[in-house]
């Protein structure tokens, strides 16, 4: 699956360990960098690299919020809304973002550029309020702020 | 205070191996491998009093006597870097800017309980934090501080960033095993022990990043020396605080062990956000433990002045909020968290979580009856103490707290069928 490179990342990774199953959660990481989602097909072939059934992978993908399993927009957004967020105005942002998409929490933009998610706490509290957008984190955010950010996405 | 734990962060290029030596980093190691033996490590934390700095506060010295002395199964020391409490963001702040502490810290860990690897265990949203600390984890390799006879010595020891998915529970130690081992982050009961059974049923240790960013400071420095720092040997060492919320300059703030609250909130933090709102109310530990009322707040942040006060020192994630703060709003939110990250194992909290959730969406949108208030106590005091792991409990201390502490601000939610802290704001 994805070619000899990608199944010499895998045979790195679970050198890694004691097991080959406990190399499941960086193994999913590698499929979702190559496929940007994970599949029946992807999990599949997963369990049969770790030697775990295909429902026990699909527990595991199912069970991770970060483990995506439909593909996203090209820019994934995820606003922390949690408590210190809150207090510094997440929720006016999660409104703004709404409106400025014209999508709901959970959607991705017709064009697929993109997608909204509500997170919780990100880690990032006392810079909030704030989202992560793709891997990156961007904080201490205001509507400004987020208008300039996603205005000037290619 | 000196400056400890973060005595490098502002320093350019601060996350370099360079930089660090050139501050004194990677002595303790040096001096400590071999010529201290294991034991003599974990005796010198022992005495320097060090408790965890995760959530439980657990003395450090003590959980590393628990491992074996004989060797029969390979060791494992798991570095906490999952860090997921709401409020907390200092272990971050370690991995991103002084990623060579936090190795030091942990392979100095490793050595004492006689670790073959070391997982250092990163949430999955710090992607760039895991980045750091691969580059720093390379660095170390290459100059022979991980691997095979480290600093000449007969130990080995490797060291591999293991990053999760996205799972509150995984913080949790024991949840925190199972996810390594592939499988869902579901916590186990204790006993066994990790020391005992952890890791593939090996002997294992579980250290918070802040916990073992202390170490090499006690090594270098000596336990005495860590001793003289916070108010007694039960509450001793360097503390980071996590301030957010309704204050000027939110950040994390490094300070003795049993910094007052106050001197916290108005002289690091620069007081409240707006100088027409005066404080409200404080969460001290990170959303999990319970809420202090403003005339509360005359404390110390230590774990036993926390505990005195009815709350706790937790992570040490410092949630300030001033009086436009709904408490049902608030408390809304909290809940909606453990809700959300319940790992649904035990039936108390998978399905108390979601009452009480529901309870407060229904008195947040004017829909709430006298009798939900008990009801919400009713529904927490259920869930604490028949879970599995401690997120039950961290999920019924905010409820049972709030309600009791602001009771009248819920009734008056419920007697106007709307909130009255907003539209009077």
């Amino acid at each position: 699956m994805f070619g000899q490179e990608f199944e010499k990342t895998v045979d790195e990774i679970v050198a890694r360990y004691p097991q080959p199953r406990a190399a499941l959660l960086p193994v999913l990481w590698e499929i979702q960098r190559h496929k940007g989602w994970i599949d029946g097909e992807c999990e599949r072939w997963a369990g049969e690299r770790l030697g775990v059934s295909p429902a026990h992978v699909h527990g595991v993908v199912t069970f991770y919020t970060m483990y995506k399993q439909r593909p996203t927009g090209k820019y994934h957004i995820q606003l922390c809304t949690t408590l210190s967020c809150m207090l510094r105005g997440s929720d006016d942002l999660l409104e703004h973002l709404e409106e400025k998409l014209g999508i709901d929490v959970g959607e991705t933009t017709p064009d697929g550029k993109f997608s909204l998610q509500r997170a919780e706490c990100l880690g990032s509290c006392g810079t909030a309020p704030m989202f992560q957008l793709n891997d990156d984190y961007h904080e201490d955010l205001t509507l400004e702020k987020v208008d300039q950010l996603l205005d000037s996405l290619p | 205070m000196e400056k400890i734990l973060t005595r490098n962060i502002h320093k350019e290029n601060s996350p370099s191996i360079e930089v660090y030596e050139a501050g004194g980093g990677y002595q303790a190691y040096r001096k400590a491998i071999p010529s201290m033996g294991p034991d003599e490590v974990t005796e010198q934390v022992k005495k320097s009093g060090l408790r965890g700095r995760g959530g439980a506060g657990f003395p450090c010295g003590l959980k590393w006597s628990f491992m074996p002395k004989e060797k029969n199964k390979p060791h494992y020391l798991l570095v906490n870097a999952d860090e997921s409490e709401p409020g907390t963001f200092k272990d971050r702040l370690l991995m991103e800017l002084d990623p060579h502490l936090v190795i030091e810290g942990s392979m100095l860990s490793a050595y004492a309980i006689r670790a073959d690897v070391c997982y250092i265990y990163i949430r999955g949203e710090f992607v760039r934090p895991a980045e750091v600390m691969n580059r720093a984890i390379a660095e170390a390799y290459a100059k022979g501080y991980a691997g095979r006879n480290i600093c000449g010595s007969d130990w080995s020891c490797e060291l591999v960033v293991h990053r999760g998915a996205g799972a509150y529970i995984c913080g949790e130690e024991t949840a925190l095993m199972t996810s390594l081992e592939g499988d869902r982050g579901y916590p186990r009961n204790k006993p066994p022990f990790p020391a005992q059974s952890g890791f593939f049923g090996c002997p294992t240790t579980i250290n918070n990043v802040e916990t073992l960013s202390c170490v090499s400071f006690i090594i270098e420095r000596g336990a005495d020396w860590f001793l003289t720092i916070g108010p007694d040997e039960k509450n001793s060492g360097p503390k980071l605080y996590c301030l957010s919320g309704h204050v000027k300059r939110p950040g994390v703030y490094e300070g003795p062990m049993g910094l007052p609250l106050m001197e916290l909130i108005h002289e690091l933090g620069g007081g409240m956000l707006r100088e027409d709102r005066p404080l409200k109310a404080v969460i001290p530990g990170g959303s999990s433990v319970p809420v202090l009322r403003a005339e509360e707040c005359e404390v110390n942040l230590d774990f036993d002045s926390l505990m005195k006060a009815g709350s706790a020192l937790g992570s040490a994630g410092i949630m300030v909020m001033d009086s436009s703060t709904c408490m049902v709003n608030a408390l809304h939110r909290i809940a909606y968290f453990y809700d959300h990250e319940s790992c649904g194992q035990c039936t108390p909290c998978r399905q108390g979580t979601g009452w009480m959730r529901r309870i407060l969406e229904r008195i947040e949108n004017g829909q709430g009856r006298t009798e939900d208030i008990d009801l919400l106590k009713n529904v927490a005091d259920n869930i604490e103490g028949n879970t599995i792991c401690a997120l039950g409990d961290a999920a019924a201390w905010p409820v049972q707290s709030f309600v009791k502490k602001f009771r009248d601000e819920f009734q008056a939610h419920v007697d106007a069928g709307k909130c009255t802290v907003l539209s009077n704001a």
